[in-house]
């Protein structure tokens, strides 16, 4: 090679020259990620908008928040969601106190504990329970609560019928987020003679809280929205009812489900005035997880 | 408080696989033993079993003896957990706990142990943090999270954590390998200081370092890929550094393998 070659070759530059087809590649694949984004939105934005524009005028009346529809006639624009607003919560409360604990401690087991075929046993029955459908899992407490054992259909019911379709979700995030605690930490905390026990209560498990609270508001938020349960395992009533254990109790849902069979512009109306408190319902819990793992342990500089 | 260590006729395992064949040796108390050799030749092993650390991976086992002042920790009767509040260890890179302060991380050990005692525990987290030469640098934010500290601190924080709980012995799994040349001199100083009070055992790649901080010197070697590790030589270290009887001790030392 000889010296002329070499300048020549410096002089253009391997770092200068952008070819075309990179750029119009690069300009394309842009377009393309943005523009499925912005289709993305477009259902989610026209649905607040929707649901907004024709709520908001029940939300605003005076004793939505306070009162049932006990003695409201169809066409009469009045009473609230109270009723339904108790239902709901009751449930899910209900629900949580059940699928909590049990899924966090099967979470533990399969991330701490768990080896061989019983480990995998778990896993395989949590996937498959992860893929039954709501109404499938109300059909069974039906068949097993209320055919079989003879209780009679009640909000219990419906919370027993949540907790198959929280407990996979509340099993799977606290899997993951106690496998995203690095071994090195354990491992730390067994070379100061710390059994394991204690290891996964005050190492592992406060490493762990943040995601796992996340985890168990997000499924919350899920199972608040359920509407086979409510239509199967327990039956709409237009007034207050405290007893979880007998008697019809509304719920969001089911409110919603009552009213789009009522013609008159009030029962509208109140459709779409449940169907915003219920998105309002689960935005509260969504925004409880955002504040609940803010009280993370874990610090940072 | 400082122990001896006796290795008898030890062969580790990884479920089927041997990956240290056959080892004996002899830790003195109050001295620093290091274990040297090439990636792979079983010497972290080698070192998580002194403190049944080993057993915490899946499938693996440990034949043999071990004798902590003549006890055998692999006794049947013998409970891992207490093995481990005697025998203290100090990984290779930094891992203090994120969820707890400085404070609170150095004296981990005993509070997890069940010591409530607030004045006693704040005495000695500064009697450990003083031991690991980082009191002067954290006594005004020792409730600031450990995460927040330099490489070189949190590793002497790691150290301080590991003496809180006094051991008789410490273990060190290349302690210097995440750390620039001035950290390692600051645990190294450390190590000579501690050697005082603990017998200390330490695996480093560096050999300049063992020369340094060692007395006594363990060259483990691994024949080929999928064959056990082995113990070499081990001997004085001013004699593995200037004139080993193994002649693979010297190729290693000397640069012309591994």
């Amino acid at each position: 090679m000889t010296t002329d070659t070499l300048q020549s070759a410096e002089r253009a530059s391997p770092f200068q020259h952008l070819s075309g087809v990179r750029k119009a590649k690069n300009y394309l694949a842009s377009v393309l990620v943005t523009c499925s984004f912005l289709i993305a939105l477009i259902p989610l934005g026209w649905l607040l908008v929707t649901v907004v524009t024709k709520g908001y005028r029940a939300l605003v009346s005076e004793r939505w928040f306070t009162h049932s529809l006990s003695g409201v006639m169809p066409e009469q624009f009045a009473g609230g969601i109270y009723h339904a607003l108790y239902g709901s919560i009751a449930q899910g409360v209900m629900c949580a106190i059940i699928a909590i604990p049990l899924g966090v401690f099967t979470g533990i087991y399969l991330a701490e504990y768990g080896r061989g075929w019983l480990a995998r046993s778990v896993t395989f029955m949590v996937d498959i329970l992860s893929g039954v459908p709501s109404i499938v899992a109300a059909l069974f407490i039906f068949a097993l609560w209320i055919s079989v054992f003879g209780f009679p259909k009640s909000a219990f019911a419906v919370s027993l019928a949540l907790v198959l379709l929280m407990l996979p979700i509340v099993i799977r995030s606290t899997e993951e987020m106690l496998r995203l605690v690095p071994d090195q930490l354990r491992e730390a905390s067994y070379a100061l003679g710390v059994p394991q026990w204690k290891t996964i209560v005050k190492v592992v498990l406060p490493t762990a809280y943040s995601g796992m609270v996340t985890g168990m508001m997000l499924a919350m938020a899920r199972v608040l929205g359920e509407t086979a349960p409510v239509l199967v395992l327990v039956g709409y009533s237009r007034s207050i009812n405290y007893n979880v254990f007998d008697g019809n109790m509304a719920s969001l849902p089911l409110t919603i489900m009552n009213e789009l069979l009522n013609p008159e512009p009030a029962g509208v109306a109140r459709m779409w005035g449940a169907a915003l408190t219920l998105i309002l319902l689960v935005m509260i819990f969504n925004l409880m997880a955002a504040v609940l793992s803010r009280f993370s342990a874990v610090k940072s500089s | 408080m400082a122990k001896r260590i006796d290795v008898k006729d030890v062969n580790i395992y990884y479920g089927k696989f041997r990956a240290v064949d056959d080892v004996t040796l002899h830790v003195p108390p109050k001295q620093v033993t290091a274990f040297i050799g090439p990636s792979g030749c079983g010497k972290s092993t080698m070192l998580r079993t002194l403190n049944r650390m080993h057993e915490v991976v899946p499938g693996a086992r440990v034949e043999g003896q071990v004798l902590l002042d003549g006890e055998n920790i692999y006794a049947s009767s013998v409970d891992p957990v207490q093995v481990r509040r005697t025998v203290g260890m100090v990984f290779q890179s930094p891992n203090p706990f994120p969820t707890m302060s400085i404070r609170d991380n150095v004296v981990a050990g005993l509070k997890l142990a069940g010591t409530r005692n607030k004045k006693q525990l704040d005495e000695i987290a500064e009697q450990a943090l003083r031991g690991a030469n980082l009191w002067n640098e954290v006594k005004d934010r020792l409730s600031k999270p450990g995460g927040g500290l330099s490489g070189g601190q949190q590793q002497r924080l790691c150290i301080a954590r590991a003496i809180a709980v006094q051991p008789d012995v410490l273990l060190m799994d290349e302690p210097c390998s995440a750390l620039d040349p001035i950290s390692t001199l600051a645990i190294e100083d450390l190590i000579s200081e501690l050697k005082k009070d603990y017998t200390i055992v330490i695996v480093t790649h560096n050999m300049q370092q063992a020369a340094r901080v060692s007395d006594e010197t363990g060259f483990f070697n691994v024949p080929g890929v999928g064959e056990p590790g082995r113990l070499v030589e081990f001997n004085d270290t001013e004699k593995i550094f200037s004139n080993p009887d193994e002649q693979a001790t010297e190729d290693y030392i000397s640069g012309r393998f591994g």
